[in-house]
């Protein structure tokens, strides 16, 4: 009898839950598809060479989630629904910036693109794009490592040792706020390749804010949490390894993720002042071409770098600092 | 069964700076333990008494006066003098386990003793939440997880500093039985710091009572009665009165 109550309510519940329609997929699938209607119904006011596909494109779009929202966002698809105002309002933008670059053709050009000719950029140069990101991951990554590691091992030396303090906090101090960008012509001079100086910028721009947070972050363990293990006979070495560190970890973090930021300003300069490659020289290149649709397409390709490697950073964070409760998702 | 060790301090002074001058805490202290046995230390909140066990754990050498353990001098801490620290301090990025581990790593002990680890825990009646992480526990049982940490290194003298204040009053009378039995057991050292009278006298062989701060012995009581003990024994309920008179609190016994 007991038994047969506390079964019942699970099944029965599943049962009784109607099928029920996502009716925010509907309304985004309806939105995309109107404005694959607008693309393709409507003649250009141009020579375009993207029209079809971006049609196509929008009109798959504008299927997948019509069928979607019919069938209720099931499965995986269910992580979509809160999505669903965000794909109503690109495919209205979508809209609204086809009408008054392709259709109407009321803003200025080159300096305003259409949406087809963006596209053309991926279809047509991707290859390009792609040989860019490569360059500049491979020149941002090495010098990141190299910053974040002498900067974490100079913020440890700092708060754990007095003296190192003493010695290193009066240069970090001064030479720190620096924007590491100031260093540019010295850089270019010193070293003999353009690689080796924006190496040695991105490393500069990464080690002052993981320098100073790792420190701020040992400096502040409490002396308690030292006691603890000095009382069961830890020696210095195991202090500094297993108490101030991870105590210190979070703000560490903070220290990576500021450094990050900097890093993908002084790779863009350094690519646009002096390294023949990259998303910042692509960029350069192109708007000296007056290619404003290569511009925009590169920075959309660096906004996606920078975002993935943010979100990677943030993805090792909460796996490290899982223990830590609210921390701030990305 | 471990080495239990003997102490003996003469004449301990010591005192903090707070704001430029001198806050006396401790005033001539001399206090002897012997090895294996078991001694309580009851005073009012403030008066100096986890600072005394700081000074035995060699955390910080006193201003004046002598501590030595087993007829040396404490000059520093010491895996074989561990204390149990009034606030729980788990770190919160290690999960119970790793915590009760802590002393064995420290000293790389872990791989060979490691099963002690659980030993302790389930002692402490822990052993379930192993892997939970210190924000997840409540306050008695951080405190558990704590007397599990320093019970893993089965230290010669055992330094406890209100290990069981924060437990209800059951969890604290089984927890009293369990370290009582731990210690006829394993024959180690204990200095027991605590404001529960009931408790010294059921688990110390002697029992001093200190001064308001800056603290001073005022009274020695020796409790000649054999373990494990029963609170209500008529010569124990005659000696909390004793006790708590020289506390100050006749209206209270
Ligand atoms: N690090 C410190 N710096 C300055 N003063 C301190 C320090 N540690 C303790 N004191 C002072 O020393 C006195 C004794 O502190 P202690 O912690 O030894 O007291 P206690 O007897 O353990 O009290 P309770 O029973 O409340 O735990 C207090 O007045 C306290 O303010
Ligand atoms: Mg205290």
């Amino acid at each position: 009898m007991s038994a047969s109550a506390e079964a019942g309510p699970l099944p029965a519940a599943r049962e009784a839950r109607p099928w029920r329609i996502w009716a925010g997929g509907g309304i985004a699938g309806l939105a995309w598809l109107a404005a694959a209607a607008l693309v393709l119904a409507w003649p250009d006011a141009d020579d375009y060479g993207r029209t079809e596909l971006l049609g196509g494109i929008a009109a798959t779009v504008g299927l997948l989630l019509l069928l979607a929202g019919l069938a209720g966002a099931p499965g995986p698809i269910a992580r979509l629904r809160p999505a669903g105002p965000w794909l109503v309002a690109l495919a209205a933008g979508l809209i609204a910036w086809e009408l008054v670059t392709a259709k109407l053709d009321l803003l200025p050009r080159p300096f305003f693109v259409a949406p087809q000719a963006l596209l053309e950029v991926f279809t047509d140069d991707y290859a390009k794009l792609g040989d860019s990101v490569l360059h500049s991951l491979l020149l941002l990554i090495p010098g990141y490592l190299l910053g974040a590691t002498i900067g974490f091992v100079t913020g440890v030396a700092m708060g754990w040792s007095r003296r190192v303090g003493y010695w290193a906090h009066p240069v970090l101090r001064l030479i720190g706020p620096l924007p590491a960008t100031a260093w540019l012509p010295i850089a270019f001079f010193a070293f003999s390749t353009s690689r080796q100086a924006s190496t040695f910028l991105i490393a500069l721009a990464t080690f002052f804010p993981v320098a100073v947070l790792t420190w701020s972050g040992v400096a502040s363990v409490a002396g308690s949490f030292y006691d603890v293990a000095r009382t069961m006979g830890a020696r210095p070495w195991f202090l500094i390894r297993k108490v101030a560190v991870p105590a210190a970890l979070p703000s560490v973090f903070v220290g990576l993720f500021m450094g990050l930021g900097s890093s993908f300003s002084v790779l863009v300069v350094a690519e646009m002042m002096g390294v023949k490659s990259g998303l910042g020289f692509y960029m350069q290149w192109s708007q000296g071409w007056a290619a404003y649709a290569n511009v925009y397409a590169a920075l959309l390709v660096l906004a996606g770098m920078c975002t993935g490697l943010v979100t990677l950073l943030f993805r090792v964070r909460d796996w490290k600092l899982a223990w830590q409760k609210g921390v701030v998702r990305w | 069964m471990v080495n239990p060790i003997g102490l003996r301090l003469r004449g301990i002074h010591h005192a903090f700076a707070l704001k430029g001058q001198d806050l006396p805490v401790l005033e001539d202290v001399d206090l002897d333990v012997r090895p294996g046995g078991s001694v309580a230390l009851l005073g009012p909140s403030g008066c100096g008494k986890s600072t005394l066990l700081r000074l035995v754990a060699g955390l910080e050498p006193p201003r004046r006066g002598t501590l030595e353990a087993d007829g040396a001098p404490i000059t520093g801490p010491d895996p074989s003098r561990v204390l149990m620290f009034q606030d729980p301090t788990l770190y919160p990025w290690r999960s119970v386990r790793a915590n009760a581990a802590l002393g064995l790593e420290a000293r790389g002990l872990i791989r060979t003793e490691g099963a002690r680890v659980d030993d302790a825990l389930r002692l402490v009646g822990l052993h379930e939440f192993a892997e939970a992480y210190p924000h997840q526990l409540s306050g008695g049982m951080a405190q558990r997880a704590a007397l599990a940490r320093a019970l893993v290194n089965r230290p010669g003298l055992l330094l406890l500093d209100e290990p069981l204040g924060k437990l209800d009053s059951l969890t604290r009378l089984k927890m009293q039985e369990e370290l009582v039995a731990l210690w006829q057991r394993e024959g180690f050292t204990t200095l027991l710091v605590t404001h529960d009278v009931e408790e010294a006298l059921l688990m110390a062989e002697r029992v001093l009572v200190f001064s308001p701060r800056p603290a001073r012995v005022v009274s020695e009581i020796a409790v000649d009665r054999p373990f494990p003990r029963h609170r209500d024994d008529p010569h124990l309920v005659a000696l909390r009165r004793e006790v708590l008179e020289t506390l100050g609190l006749r209206e209270a016994a």
